[in-house]
């Protein structure tokens, strides 16, 4: 994936002189180690600041749709599935975006590397496969493939769905027998250990939206959480509502999902916000053969009404 | 000021025998990382963890805590009369407090406990806890303690400092109320105070070494305010960012809340919660009007209130202990390293 | 010292509706306990927080004067989740107040000045409290030449209709009402908006002249032109802040303008002042 940032830097530089696009939204290198920070390049020789790497994991279509103008994105599969999705709905006009695709190949999970350590990670580089990772008190050299998030692991569309060009060539995507083990597990439990599970899950979400801000699909204008009158949802730490806002997110993103992990990656407190995302997700592909983000002509399942929608339901 | 010795294999011995007189907060293991949490039956802290995602605030200042309670009973004598919540301000102890949070709540004090006013479940929080901190010998990568009047031994607001010296802990008894704590523990081995206080002052100087960050503060006091508030950095400094709560939840120095009304059945509560300037509802008036309804305002606002407005309003340094929790937690790598060193060093173009 | 979140009980003693659209209401409270309303001792300009147990709070100026004693009255616009509530209680409802916050206009240092009042719309209310205190016996003399310029949409958008056209009768202030517009054949005062009748009504500024202006954004921001025009320096020009709040103590955070708190240190600033602050109001 290093090779490809010489060419996502080429191709923003010869966007910018030529003023076809206003902006590149891309990555640039963070502060610390295994953190990346999305940045608005705006001129040939700012390009230099763009990075990709295996720690870009979060999703930059929120950040493209809020532009004035016309901007190129770096996008990875799941980005570009993002940016259909704000496409159809009406997020962002197709000839407003320039979208240079990367085909991907997995983003590292980091608090799975940070766990391998007793005190803080102060290096990482990674060469290919190869991830070196370093600490005050002693160095590992890992495989990426070890480490990569849950959802690069069970992720069917590395490379972009929608692209204007490629930064480097398409990679092989993986059939999946099972493309929801994580919930299988879920479902396989009784009643009472899957509440347990999902009670745990939240019981350190402190509310700072994080998971909500850093999603594609959390753009609109007032969420349901905010909402001051009526106040939908109480505002402290009770479980109830803490458990609501998760429940009723995940629901308003049913159909629309595209398994980014850009909720995981953004959380504070290690909640995996997508346990609550991957069911509906599969019951989007089980019920309506659907997967979000795939076709720039289609509107998400519960979006739309076809006769042929499965109506076992009703009894 | 005295220094005792604490020999570990009594340490379990000691916090126990105190749970009679205190209840117990400290840094438990929770998955990958230490929450502080109250000790809990005969929970024990875990003094050497590296650090605690969020910091010992909540001690003092929980996330969500009721401050008044009323009946809207008709039939009850004093319905829709407010009284005062039933909190515990029995004796607490929090136990491995990092110095920077310990300071950090000296920084949080200005705030709470005024000339004019007096938060009373604050201050009477404060009252009640005993800081029994741990130096820090191995401080992180983020740690930039030293450069904010903080620092890894740093004794400000602490009642108690201890050292680990493997087998041992060397308590220096700061306070009446950390001798108080000492006493309840049974720990009662006095050592030479000079022989214990150069082994501190060799053990400070040694983990000050191994902190690598330093981030100049000394001309933000003298830099105009509304210079640095029009400054063109701010553009391009919140673009990141998302905008969620993280940085202002994680930081051991933001006090900002929210105050809720909630009624159930006919019992209603008046609560507070942790609130936090990243979010446009903080500011918004009920008619919709925002004085901070863009992102950029709100990112400006809470380095502005950290290292300008707290530094002009109190002139005790800046809003910050140089924890590197928000470094660490931003989802989008906003540093606050960074954004001092700009504010700091910004010149206005005329 | 006290616990500043507690509020003191009072009885909802009278409640009148002040406008035509019915969306302002006048509310009279009497403390529940003697010895609160001593407690309660204000200046003409704070405000307090209304407060309705399992509904919530809102920081109103205080509408009554002073020298008013016996009750507190709050004129009320009805828009969010509390002042709704509000405007469906009724007389006899025991609810809560909280104060009196904030600092009041410097009415020492307008001793002996001449005093410009400009108000807008429903923002009257301790500009009443202000005409009320200036007005009574005992504070007159201390004042010169007292102004008022108020305006509100139309006739039935005014607060305080028959005080305002009592105070007309007097002498010893200088009433200018105005409203937008009006079909009304028999207004007999001006119509316009208000800072186009502060530039021709209100007295030019000399040393000895400050003007308290309290009203939407908009309104402030139009008028401050036409006070300049007039003469009036920065530190003559003396405005009131609505900002979002809490606490109303200045601790919870939200309503700072810069290093200032506008529940604490204000809401009453100085054109000066605020000139000095970034302008996040």
């Amino acid at each position: 994936m290093d090779t490809c940032i010489k060419k996502i830097r080429e191709l923003s530089a010869e966007l910018l002189e030529k003023g076809e696009v206003q902006k590149v939204i891309g990555f640039a290198q963070g502060t610390i180690p295994m953190a990346t920070s999305p940045i608005a390049i705006e001129s040939k020789q700012d390009t230099e600041k763009l990075v990709f790497n295996s720690t870009c994991g979060l999703n930059l279509a929120n950040y493209a749709s809020k532009q004035k103008g016309k901007v190129a994105i770096i996008a990875k599969g799941c980005d570009s599935r993002n940016i259909v999705t704000h496409i159809v709905e009406n997020q962002i006009q197709r000839d407003q975006i320039y979208i240079i695709g990367v085909p991907c190949t997995g983003m590292v999970d980091k608090s799975k590397i940070a766990t391998l350590f007793e005190d803080e990670i102060t290096g990482f580089t990674e060469d290919g496969n190869t991830l070196r990772v370093t600490s005050s008190s002693r160095e590992e050299i890992l495989k990426k493939q070890d480490y990569l998030r849950e959802n690069c692991l069970y992720c069917t569309h590395k490379n972009p769905i929608l692209y204007d060009v490629l930064a480097t060539e398409l990679v092989e995507e993986q059939m999946l027998e099972k493309p929801f083990p994580d919930v299988d597990r879920i479902e396989a439990l009784d009643t009472d250990a899957k509440w347990q599970h999902f009670e745990n899950l939240t019981k350190n979400c402190i509310r700072c939206y994080a998971c909500r801000n850093a999603c594609p699909l959390c753009y609109c204008p007032t969420c349901f959480v905010d909402e001051a009158g009526p106040q939908w949802v109480g505002k402290g730490q009770n479980k109830t509502d803490v458990n609501t806002f998760h429940y009723l997110r995940a629901f308003h993103c049913a159909g629309r999902c595209t398994d980014c992990g850009a909720c995981v990656e953004a959380c504070p407190m290690g909640i995996n916000v997508r346990d609550f995302t991957r069911k509906l997700n599969k019951d989007a592909l089980e019920l309506f053969g659907w997967e979000a983000g795939l076709d720039i002509t289609k509107r998400p399942p519960l979006d739309a009404y076809s006769p042929e929608d499965p109506d076992d339901f009703i009894k | 000021m005295k220094f005792i010795t604490i020999d570990k294999k009594n340490w379990t011995k000691g916090i126990d025998k105190s749970r009679g007189t205190y209840r117990l907060f400290g840094p438990v293991k929770d998955k990958n990382w230490c929450m502080i949490k109250e000790l809990d039956g005969d929970i024990l802290p875990d003094m050497e963890y590296n650090e605690s995602v969020m910091s010992a605030k909540s001690v003092l200042f929980p996330q969500s805590e009721t401050i008044l309670n009323t009946s809207l009973n008709e039939s009850v004598e004093d319905h829709h009369i407010m009284k005062r919540a039933k909190n515990d301000y029995t004796a607490r102890a929090v136990l491995g407090i990092r110095p920077y949070d310990a300071k950090a709540i000296q920084l949080v004090k200005m705030n709470f406990d005024t000339k004019e006013y007096k938060d009373p479940y604050w201050c009477d929080a404060y009252e009640a806890t005993t800081f029994v901190g741990m130096a820090i010998t191995k401080p992180g990568p983020f740690d930039f303690s030293t450069s904010v009047d903080s620092g890894p031994f740093c004794e400000e607001g602490l009642d108690i400092l201890l050292a680990d010296l493997d087998d041992s802990f060397i308590a220096k008894i700061l306070t009446p109320k950390g001798e108080s704590f000492a006493a309840a523990c049974g720990f009662d081995s006095t050592i030479d105070d000079k022989e214990s206080q150069a082994l501190f002052d060799i053990l400070r100087k040694e983990a000050e070494k191994n902190i690598n960050c330093r981030v100049e503060t000394d001309k933000l006091k003298e830099k105009n305010l509304l210079d640095l508030h029009g400054a063109s950095f701010w553009d391009d400094l919140a673009f990141s960012c998302i905008n969620c709560g993280t940085c202002t939840y994680v930081c051991p120095t933001c006090w900002c809340f929210d105050i809720q009304d909630e009624a159930k059945l006919k019992e209603s509560s008046r609560f507070r919660n942790w609130d936090t300037c990243m979010s446009p509802l903080f500011t918004r008036h009920a008619t919709g009007h925002n004085p901070r309804g863009v992102k950029v305002q709100r990112v400006r606002q809470r380095f502005m209130h950290k290292l300008k407005y707290f530094l002009d309003k109190y002139d005790q340094g800046i809003m910050c202990v140089g924890c590197g929790r928000c470094v660490k937690s931003c989802p989008v790598n906003i540093d606050i390293r960074e954004v001092c060193h700009t504010m700091n060093t910004y010149e206005k173009k005329d | 010292m006290e616990n500043p979140y507690m509020p003191y009980p009072v009885r909802i003693d009278d409640i009148e509706i002040a406008t035509e659209d019915k969306s302002l209401k006048t509310f009279k409270f009497v403390f529940l306990n003697e010895g609160d309303e001593e407690k309660f001792a204000y200046h003409a300009g704070q405000f307090a927080e209304l407060s309705i147990p399992g509904v919530g709070e809102i920081p109103i100026g205080i509408a009554s004067s002073p020298v008013e004693k016996g009750f507190v009255k709050f004129t009320v616009f009805k828009t969010g989740v509390v002042t709704s509530h509000l405007h469906n209680m009724k007389v006899g409802d025991i609810m809560g107040l909280r104060g009196p916050l904030g600092n009041w206009y410097p009415w020492d240092k307008l001793e002996n000045k001449n005093v410009v009042i400009i108000g807008g719309g429903f923002a009257f209310t301790t500009l009443r409290s202000s005409i009320i205190y200036m007005l009574d016996p005992a504070n007159r003399s201390k004042f010169k030449n007292i102004d008022v310029v108020y305006g509100a949409r139309s006739p039935g958008m005014l607060l305080y209709r028959d005080e305002l056209f009592e105070w007309e009768k007097r002498n010893d202030i200088n009433m200018h009402i105005t409203v937008d517009s009006t079909d009304d054949p028999s207004w007999k005062y001006h119509t316009g908006f208000v800072p186009q009748i502060v530039e021709q009504n209100a007295p030019k500024a000399d040393q000895d002249t400050y003007a308290i202006i309290c009203g939407p954004p908009i309104m402030i921001k139009f008028t401050q032109p036409s006070l300049t025009q007039l003469g009036y320096k920065p530190h003559q020009i003396i405005m009131s802040l609505e900002n979002r709040m809490k606490c109303g103590i200045g601790m919870c955070g939200r309503c700072n303008i810069g290093k200032e708190l506008v529940c604490k240190d204000g809401p009453v600033f100085t054109l000066d002042e605020i000139n000095q602050t970034p302008k996040e109001y």
